[in-house]
C-alpha cells in the first residue's frame, strides 16, 4: 500500500516501488517460513489451516511493516527540531487517500471472508449443521434412517469433508470428557480406553460428550478442535495422515487440574490397529471391563500422567478404575 | 458560584438547580480530604476513578505476576491449582472491570467530557458520584470472595463450571460484577445526556472533540449491551444458589444459552476498553505532532462504525463451542469486518504525525508505542477472527498474546499517555519526563517480550488457563516470565514519578502543550465549576498551524 507516501513529494516513483518490492518480497518469504511455529501437520485438515495461516500471515506482515514502517520513518522524519516554535502545516485530511485506506481493507477482508468459508467447506467444518439445522421433517427422518443413530451428535463439530459427506466413517468412538480425563470408548470392540488408537488414513469420527462441565478435545497436529459440553453432543471427524503418537489437550478450562487433562492419540498402520484391537478385545472379553482397564498397559500411562499430583488429587490405580467404570456406565446412558 | 447568564441554554441553568436543591455548596478549592469522600465534583470523581483503578490494576499485576512464577516450570510448584485458578480469574477480572474501564471512562471520561464541551460538570452530578461509589462496593465483594476460595472459573465464569466451584465466592463475584455493570450503566447515561445537552452552544457538532465522540460511542455501546451481562450472570446466580437449571444440563437447561448472554456484552467489552483509548489517541497525536487530526470526520465514522458492527461479532468467541457451522461463517465475516473501521483509526493517526512537528513527550512515546504494537494486535485478531484457522488456536496461548497486545499494548499505553498527557491539568504538576521516558522504555520491551512468545506457544499446541503444562513449552515461558518481571519493574520509575511530582513537582502552566481543546483554556488544576463564564468556541480543536497560539517562552514541550 503506498498511501503513506502519496503526500510525499520527494521519493519518486522508484522510491515507492522499491518499498513495495522489498515488503512484497519480505512478506512472502516470512508467509513461506512458519512452519517452525507450527507442530507437524498430521491430518488432513492440517495442511488447509496452514496454508490459511500463511495467507493471512503474508497480508499481516506486509500491512505490518507498511504501517509500522510508515510511523518510524514519520517519527525520524518529522521530528520536533529545537529552536522551532511553528506548528506543522495544516493539513485535515485528503479524502481520496481515505476512500482508498478504507476501501483496501474491506476488499482484503471480503476476499479472506470468502477464502476463509471455502476453507472452512472443505475441512468439513459446514457438513454437520448446514443440512440439518433448516432442514425440513423429511430430511431429519432420513438422517434417522442414515448408519448414525445419532443424529443429535451431528449438529455441532467438524464433520466429513465434501467428497465424504454420505460415507459414513471408517471408525466411530466415543468420547467422554470428565474432571481431568479423557475416556474412548469402540462399542463395536467392546472396548474401554484411556487412550485413542486409530488406523491412519482412514475416516475417523468421534462422537465427544461430557459429562460434567465443559471440555474441548484438541488435537494441535490435527489443527482441529471442539467444545465436549454436557447435554449437547458434538462430533469431530478427520483423517490421520502420519502415524506416530501426539497429544491430546484439553482446551477448555474444567477445574483445577485442567492443564493436566492431557492424553495421547495413537496413529497406527492398519495391521498395527487390528492388532491394538484384537489384544484389547479379548481382553475385554474375558475379563469384566472395568479389570479391563485396570489391569491393561495404557493405564501404566495413565499412571504415569497422574503420577506429578496423584496425592494432591487422591487418585490412583483403584480409583482411577472406580472412574472409569462409573464413566462408562454415564457414558452408555448418554448415548441412550 | 458564577450566575448563569440569560444567553445561556436552560440546561446549563438546570446544573444550577440541581446543585441548589440540594443545598450544595462548596470551598474554594478541593483539599486532599476531600477526595477521599462523596463529592459530586467530576473532576474529583475522574481523579476518584483512576486512582482507584491504579490501585486495583497493582492488584491485578501482582496477580499476573504470581501466574508467571507458577508458569516458569511446567509442574505446580508455587500455587495449588485452586489459588492459581483463583489468581487468574481475578487478574482477568480486575484488568477489565476494575483497572481499564474504569479508569478509560470513568477516571478521563469524568474529568474531561464536561471540561471538554465547556460545561461545569456533568448533567446528574449526584448520579456520577453513586456510579462511582459503586465500584467501592464491588471491590469489597471481590475482595470478600477470596474469604472463600476466590472465583475460579475464568473472567467468562462459564457454567456448568461456574455453578459447581467454590459457590461463595463465585456468588460474591456475580454480585460484585454486577455492580459495576449498574455503575457503568449509569455513568453511561450521564455522558450521553452531558455531550448532548451540556455542550455550549457556540461549539459545533463537527467541532466536539474526538475523545468526546469516543466517549459517546461508548457508552451507547455499554447501554445497549451491559444489562444483557447483567441478565445472563443473575440467571446464573439463581442456579448456583436458589435451584433454577437454566444452565444446568441435568435439568433441562442450555450450557451455551449463557455464552451468548455473556458475550453479547463482553465482546463489545473489549469495544468498551479501546475506544475511550482511541478517543485519547486522537488528543494526545495532534497536539505532540502540532498538526491537525487527519480525517476529523472519518474518526467520528470510525467509533460509530466500530459501535455498530462490534455489536454482531460476539460469536467469534464460541467458533469451538456448540455453534452451527453457518453461525461460524456468519460471524467470521462481520468479526473481519471490524478491522475496516479500526484501520481508518490507526491511518489517520499515522497522516496526523506525517508532516508533522513530532515532539518526543513521554505522552506522544506512549500514544507511538500503541499505534506499533496495536497492528501486531490488529492483526492477530485477524488471524484469529477466521473460524478455520481458530479452530486450531481458540482458548491457546496465542489468544492470550493476542488479547494482551491490544489490551495491553493498546489500552494500558493508552492510558499512561493520557496520565502523562492530563496530569499537568489534573493535578496542577509537571511529571519528570526522564522518569517517564526510563517508565516507557521498560513498558515497551516488557510488552514485547512478554506477550509475543504467547503467539508461538499457542500456535505450538499450548492451551491457556493452565497450572501445569507440556515441559516442551518450557523454554518459551521462562522467557515470557523474564518479560513479566520487567513489565513489574517499569512500575517502579512510574509509581516514583507520580508520587514524587504530584508532592513536590514542578508547577504546571494552564497549557503546558500549547494545546486547543477547551481543557487547556482553564486554569491548571481548574476551578470548581472548571470556566469562569461559558467559554466561546471560536475555531476546531485540532487547529494547529492555524490559530495563532500565545506562546510564552518558558514553556519547554520536550
Amino acid at each position: 500500500m503506498q498511501q503513506n507516501h502519496h503526500e510525499e513529494t520527494i521519493p519518486g516513483s522508484m522510491w515507492t516501488l522499491a518499498v513495495g518490492v522489498l515488503v512484497t518480497v519480505i512478506s512472502l518469504w516470512v508467509g513461506k517460513n512458519l512452519s517452525w511455529t507450527m507442530p507437524e501437520q498430521a491430518s488432513l485438515q492440517a495442511p488447509l489451516v496452514d496454508n490459511l495461516f500463511d495467507i493471512l500471515i503474508t497480508i499481516g506482515t506486509a500491512l505490518f511493516l507498511l504501517t509500522d514502517g510508515a510511523i518510524i520513518y514519520a517519527l525520524i522524519k518529522f521530528r520536533h527540531r529545537p529552536g522551532d516554535e511553528t506548528d506543522a502545516a495544516p493539513i485535515k485530511g485528503n479524502l481520496p487517500l481515505e476512500i482508498f485506506w478504507t476501501a483496501i481493507p474491506a476488499i482484503i477482508v471480503i476476499f479472506l471472508g470468502i477464502y476463509s468459508t471455502d476453507v472452512f467447506r472443505e475441512m468439513g467444518g459446514l457438513e454437520p449443521p448446514g443440512h440439518h439445522m433448516g432442514g425440513s421433517h423429511s430430511e431429519m427422518a432420513q438422517v434417522m434412517t442414515a448408519p448414525d443413530p445419532d443424529n443429535e451428535s451431528s449438529k455441532y463439530g467438524v464433520g466429513a469433508a465434501p467428497d465424504k459427506q454420505n460415507v459414513p466413517a471408517d471408525l466411530q468412538v466415543k468420547v467422554t470428557g470428565l474432571q481431568f480425563a479423557w475416556l474412548f470408548n469402540y462399542p463395536e470392540a467392546g472396548i474401554m480406553s484411556g487412550e485413542l488408537h486409530v488406523p491412519v488414513g482412514k475416516e475417523v469420527k468421534l462422537e465427544l460428550v461430557a459429562t460434567d462441565v465443559l471440555h474441548a478435545f484438541w488435537v494441535p497436529q490435527f489443527r482441529i478442535k471442539q467444545d465436549v459440553m454436557p447435554g449437547k453432543p458434538s462430533q469431530m471427524r478427520f483423517v490421520a495422515t502420519k502415524t506416530g503418537v501426539f497429544p491430546i489437550v484439553c482446551a477448555e478450562l474444567c477445574g483445577s487440574y485442567h492443564g493436566g487433562m492431557r492424553s495421547k492419540i495413537y496413529v497406527h498402520t492398519q495391521e498395527e490397529y487390528d492388532a491394538w484391537l484384537e489384544e484389547n478385545a479379548i481382553a475385554a472379553k474375558n475379563q469384566d471391563a472395568v479389570e479391563t482397564v485396570a489391569v491393561n498397559t495404557q493405564d501404566l500411562s495413565d499412571e504415569e500422567f497422574l503420577a506429578p499430583y496423584s496425592s494432591d488429587l487422591g487418585i490412583d490405580r483403584d480409583t482411577l478404575s472406580e472412574i472409569k467404570s462409573l464413566a462408562s456406565a454415564i457414558t452408555e446412558t448418554a448415548y441412550q | 458560584m458564577t450566575q448563569t447568564k440569560p444567553s445561556q441554554i436552560t440546561v446549563a441553568g438546570s446544573v444550577e438547580n440541581t446543585h441548589a436543591n440540594n443545598g450544595h455548596s462548596h470551598p474554594e478549592k478541593w483539599e486532599w480530604y476531600h477526595y477521599f469522600w462523596y463529592n459530586t465534583d467530576h473532576k474529583v470523581i475522574g481523579i476518584q476513578y483512576i486512582v482507584t483503578a491504579f490501585m486495583f490494576y497493582l492488584i491485578g499485576g501482582l496477580m499476573a505476576m504470581a501466574i508467571r512464577i507458577e508458569l516458569f516450570t511446567p509442574d505446580v510448584d508455587f500455587l495449588s491449582p485452586e489459588v492459581y485458578n483463583a489468581f487468574m480469574t481475578n487478574h482477568g477480572t480486575i484488568m477489565i472491570f476494575y483497572w481499564i474501564v474504569p479508569s478509560a471512562i470513568g477516571g478521563f471520561g469524568n474529568f474531561l467530557v464536561p471540561l471538554m464541551v465547556g460545561a461545569k460538570d456533568m448533567a446528574y452530578p449526584n448520579l456520577n458520584a453513586i456510579a462511582f461509589w459503586l465500584n467501592p462496593l464491588a471491590g469489597a465483594f471481590l475482595i470478600g470472595s477470596f474469604f472463600f476460595g476466590g472465583s475460579q472459573t475464568g473472567w467468562t465464569a462459564y457454567p456448568p463450571l461456574s455453578i459447581i466451584t467454590a459457590n461463595t465466592a463465585q456468588s460474591l463475584w456475580i454480585l460484585s460484577i454486577v455492580c459495576v455493570g449498574t455503575s457503568s450503566i449509569l455513568g453511561s447515561l450521564n455522558f450521553v445526556i452531558t455531550t448532548w445537552k451540556l455542550k455550549v452552544p457556540t461549539m459545533k457538532w463537527t467541532q466536539l472533540p474526538l475523545f468526546c465522540w469516543a466517549i459517546l460511542a461508548t457508552s451507547l455501546l455499554a447501554l445497549v449491551s451491559t444489562p444483557v451481562l447483567a441478565a445472563g450472570l443473575i440467571l446464573l446466580l439463581f442456579d448456583i444458589n436458589f435451584g433454577t437449571g437454566f444452565f444446568r444440563p441435568e435439568m433441562g437447561g442450555d450450557v451455551v444459552v449463557y455464552q451468548h448472554l455473556f458475550w453479547f456484552y463482553s465482546h463489545p467489552a473489549v469495544y468498551l476498553m479501546i475506544l475511550p483509548i482511541f478517543g485519547i489517541m486522537s488528543e494526545v497525536v495532534p497536539v505532540h505532532s502540532r498538526k491537525p487530526i487527519f480525517g476529523y470526520m472519518a474518526i467520528v465514522y470510525s467509533s460509530m462504525a466500530i459501535c455498530a458492527v462490534g455489536l454482531i461479532v460476539w460469536v467469534h468467541h464460541m467458533f469451538t463451542s456448540g455453534t452451527p457451522g453457518w453461525m461460524r461463517m456468519f460471524f467470521t465475516i462481520t468479526t473481519l469486518l471490524v478491522a475496516v473501521p479500526t484501520g481508518v483509526k490507526i491511518f489517520s493517526w499515522v497522516g496526523t504525525m506525517w508532516g508533522g512537528k513530532i515532539r518526543y513527550t513521554c505522552a506522544m512515546l506512549f500514544a507511538v508505542g500503541l499505534l506499533l504494537m496495536f497492528v501486531v494486535g490488529g492483526i492477530g485478531g485477524v488471524t484469529l477472527g477466521n473460524a478455520p484457522f481458530d479452530l486450531h488456536v481458540h482458548d491457546s496461548y496465542y489468544v492470550v498474546g493476542h488479547f494482551h497486545y491490544v489490551l495491553f499494548g493498546g489500552s494500558v499505553f493508552g492510558i499512561y499517555a493520557g496520565i502523562y498527557h492530563w496530569f499537568p491539568k489534573m493535578t496542577g504538576k509537571m511529571l519528570d519526563e526522564r522518569l517517564g521516558r526510563a517508565h516507557f522504555l521498560l513498558t515497551f520491551i516488557g510488552t514485547n517480550l512478554t506477550f509475543f512468545p504467547m503467539h508461538i506457544l499457542g500456535l505450538q499446541g499450548m492451551p491457556r488457563r493452565v497450572a501445569l503444562y507440556d515441559p516442551q513449552f518450557a523454554e518459551l515461558n521462562q522467557l515470557v516470565t523474564y518479560g513479566s518481571m520487567i513489565l513489574g519493574l517499569s512500575l517502579f520509575p512510574f509509581l516514583v514519578n507520580v508520587i514524587w511530582s504530584w508532592v513536590a513537582g514542578e508547577d504546571a502552566p494552564d497549557n503546558p502543550w500549547e494545546a486547543l481543546t477547551l481543557e487547556w483554556q482553564t486554569t491548571s488544576p481548574p476551578a470548581i465549576e472548571n470556566f469562569d463564564e461559558d467559554p466561546i468556541v471560536t475555531h476546531g480543536p485540532y487547529d494547529y498551524g492555524i490559530v495563532k497560539l500565545n506562546r510564552t517562552p518558558a514553556e519547554v514541550s520536550e
